[in-house]
């Protein structure tokens, strides 16, 4: 048997000989999470103020409301599970709160809170889940086809199209959204990762056309998850200003 | 002219301190020709790997300031020279002699996966296009510096290298990379897919991402070798989909 210790196991929690500031990024990381999180949470019990003219807030949609439901339940929290295990479970975020909140690790060879031998990662309850990602992307794919319909009707004010700045919000927020859910690491394995070989049929050719295209939204899906993250956040914060009355939409046309 | 002040590690696993050394500067110097000027002005016993001095051959990996680097590939005016430059071994494998250490869990590691198993001995079938191993082509970069390796927290701070028991093992991401060179090759057939779930345990990575921001050859370890490899052990073990499709169709 080969001697394998590692001199690091000793570490504490934050030890390193790092001298940059590597612990920038994991806070901002928590910082902006936290603030969407927060964010959303308050959005989403509110209940009210999230539609306006033609805008739905994605954080409804689709709005499902039920006569049998207590009138305190907000029909955005029948909804917004399925979008917080699709980013849950996204392989981008997985990294981010792992380094974020759960320290392991803070940041590259820097020392962790608990750097014993039962750390289990991925393979027991509940990461072991993760597993399922493919699956809350399926998922996914339904909402951004509603969410492209909400798009689409808010350029519609009662019958005749315009445009106001809320139209617009949706549909950049659409956009990034359709960014990030088709530039998940499981649809690019599906779409033809998980082909050994690209030339082998017709089949097997359009597949890899359509794995490398993808393949360079990938490389990106960090920007898109943040970025995304941010539109949809924003969206709903306008549409509720506007129908608070605090905001009045602007329209262009 | 320019003057640094390199502080490098020497001793060895039990005992062993940051000994200062005042280094001249040239133009274009890297850690490794201040290590050598150690080695020819000052210390001819300091003890350390390296070989091509060209960031080929993956022998001169320590960790400076802290950074898990290639000393070759670490240029001096990329600090701060008014700072000390502190020069440790990799910390993931034990130490031999200041910045050597002993890396062969490695090589033990390597030995315990499949080697490449092609379709046909008959070399006169192979044929094999482009666009079939380019993703293949990235992971040959890997020039085996370890690097990876030693950033990885499943092996530097939970110290996953259990190869007799295999319970507690986490291959790690160089072999991670090797794995996804054969699992994607399009003239191979052996089936490496159970190994990598129960033996290499892909599932002990959390895809921080450490050794792709560390690997000086700059291959998209995570993205482009451990995840794909982890979707592929859902497609075997996690998928309750795949798994009636294969029953019905019996294609993979
Ligand atoms: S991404 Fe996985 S293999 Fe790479 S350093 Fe992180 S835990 Fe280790
Ligand atoms: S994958 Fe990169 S960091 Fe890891 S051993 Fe190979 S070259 Fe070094
Ligand atoms: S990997 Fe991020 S959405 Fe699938
Ligand atoms: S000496 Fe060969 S990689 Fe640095």
């Amino acid at each position: 048997m080969v001697n394998s210790a590692s001199m690091a196991t000793n570490d504490n929690f934050g030890q390193t000989e790092r001298r940059d500031a590597w612990w920038l990024a994991p806070l901002l990381t928590a910082l902006g999470l936290g603030i969407f999180g927060i964010y959303a949470t308050w959005a989403a019990f509110q209940g009210v103020n999230y539609e306006w003219g033609p805008y739905l807030s994605p954080f409804y949609s689709p709005l499902l409301q039920f006569s049998w439901l207590p009138r305190w339940f907000s029909p955005a929290l029948l909804i917004l599970p399925f979008p917080l295990i699709f980013r849950g479970s996204c392989y981008y975020y997985r990294k981010a709160y792992y380094r974020a909140y759960f320290v392991d690790p803070p940041a590259c060879a820097v020392g962790e809170i608990l750097p014993h031998k039962n750390y289990k990662g991925e393979t027991a309850f509940p990461f072991i889940l993760q597993n399922l990602h493919r699956f809350t992307f399926y998922i996914a794919v339904i909402f951004i086809a509603i969410l492209w319909y909400d798009a689409i009707v808010a350029f519609d004010f009662g019958g005749k199209f315009g445009i106001g700045l809320g139209s617009l919000i949706m549909l950049v927020n659409i956009i990034l959204l359709s960014l990030y859910t088709f530039s998940c690491h499981s649809w690019r394995h599906l779409i033809g990762g998980r082909l050994d070989c690209f030339s082998c049929s017709k089949m097997t050719e359009a597949r890899h056309k359509a794995w490398s295209r993808i393949s360079l939204f990938n490389e990106h899906h960090m920007l898109w998850a943040w970025m995304s993250l941010f539109t949809v956040g924003f969206t709903d914060l306008y549409i509720r200003m506007v129908a608070a009355g605090v905001w009045h939409d602007w329209r262009l046309f | 002219m320019a003057e640094a002040l390199l502080k490098v590690y020497r001793g060895d696993e039990k005992t062993g301190k940051l000994v200062d050394y005042k280094i001249p500067v040239e133009a274009g110097m890297v850690v490794l020709d201040a290590v050598h000027y150690i080695q020819g002005y000052y210390s001819p016993d300091l003890a350390v790997r390296w070989n091509c001095k060209a960031a080929k051959c993956g022998s001169c990996s320590a960790e400076v300031n802290g950074k898990p680097s290639l000393m070759c590939k670490t240029r001096l005016d990329d600090f701060d020279l008014s700072q000390p430059i502190e020069v440790r071994p990799i910390k993931t494998f034990p130490l031999i002699k200041d910045l050597v250490t002993d890396v062969s869990w490695n090589y033990e590691v390597n030995k315990t996966i499949a080697p490449f198993k092609p379709k046909t001995e008959n070399t006169d079938e192979w044929k094999v296009y482009q666009e079939d191993v380019d993703r293949v082509q990235e992971f040959r970069k890997c020039i085996e510096c370890f690097l990876c390796q030693d950033v990885c927290h499943v092996l530097r701070n939970h110290d996953k290298k259990d190869l007799v028991n295999k319970k507690d093992l986490f291959a790690g991401p160089r072999f991670m990379v090797r794995l996804a060179g054969l699992e994607m090759h399009p003239m191979d057939v052996a089936n490496r897919i159970p190994y990598i779930k129960n033996e290499a345990g892909v599932g002990y990575c959390n895809i921080t991402k450490c050794c792709t921001e560390v690997c000086p050859e700059e291959i998209h370890i995570t993205d482009n070798a451990i995840i794909p490899l982890k979707e592929r052990v859902v497609d075997e073990y996690y998928d309750p989909i795949l798994k009636m499709w294969r029953a019905i169709t019996g294609k993979s």
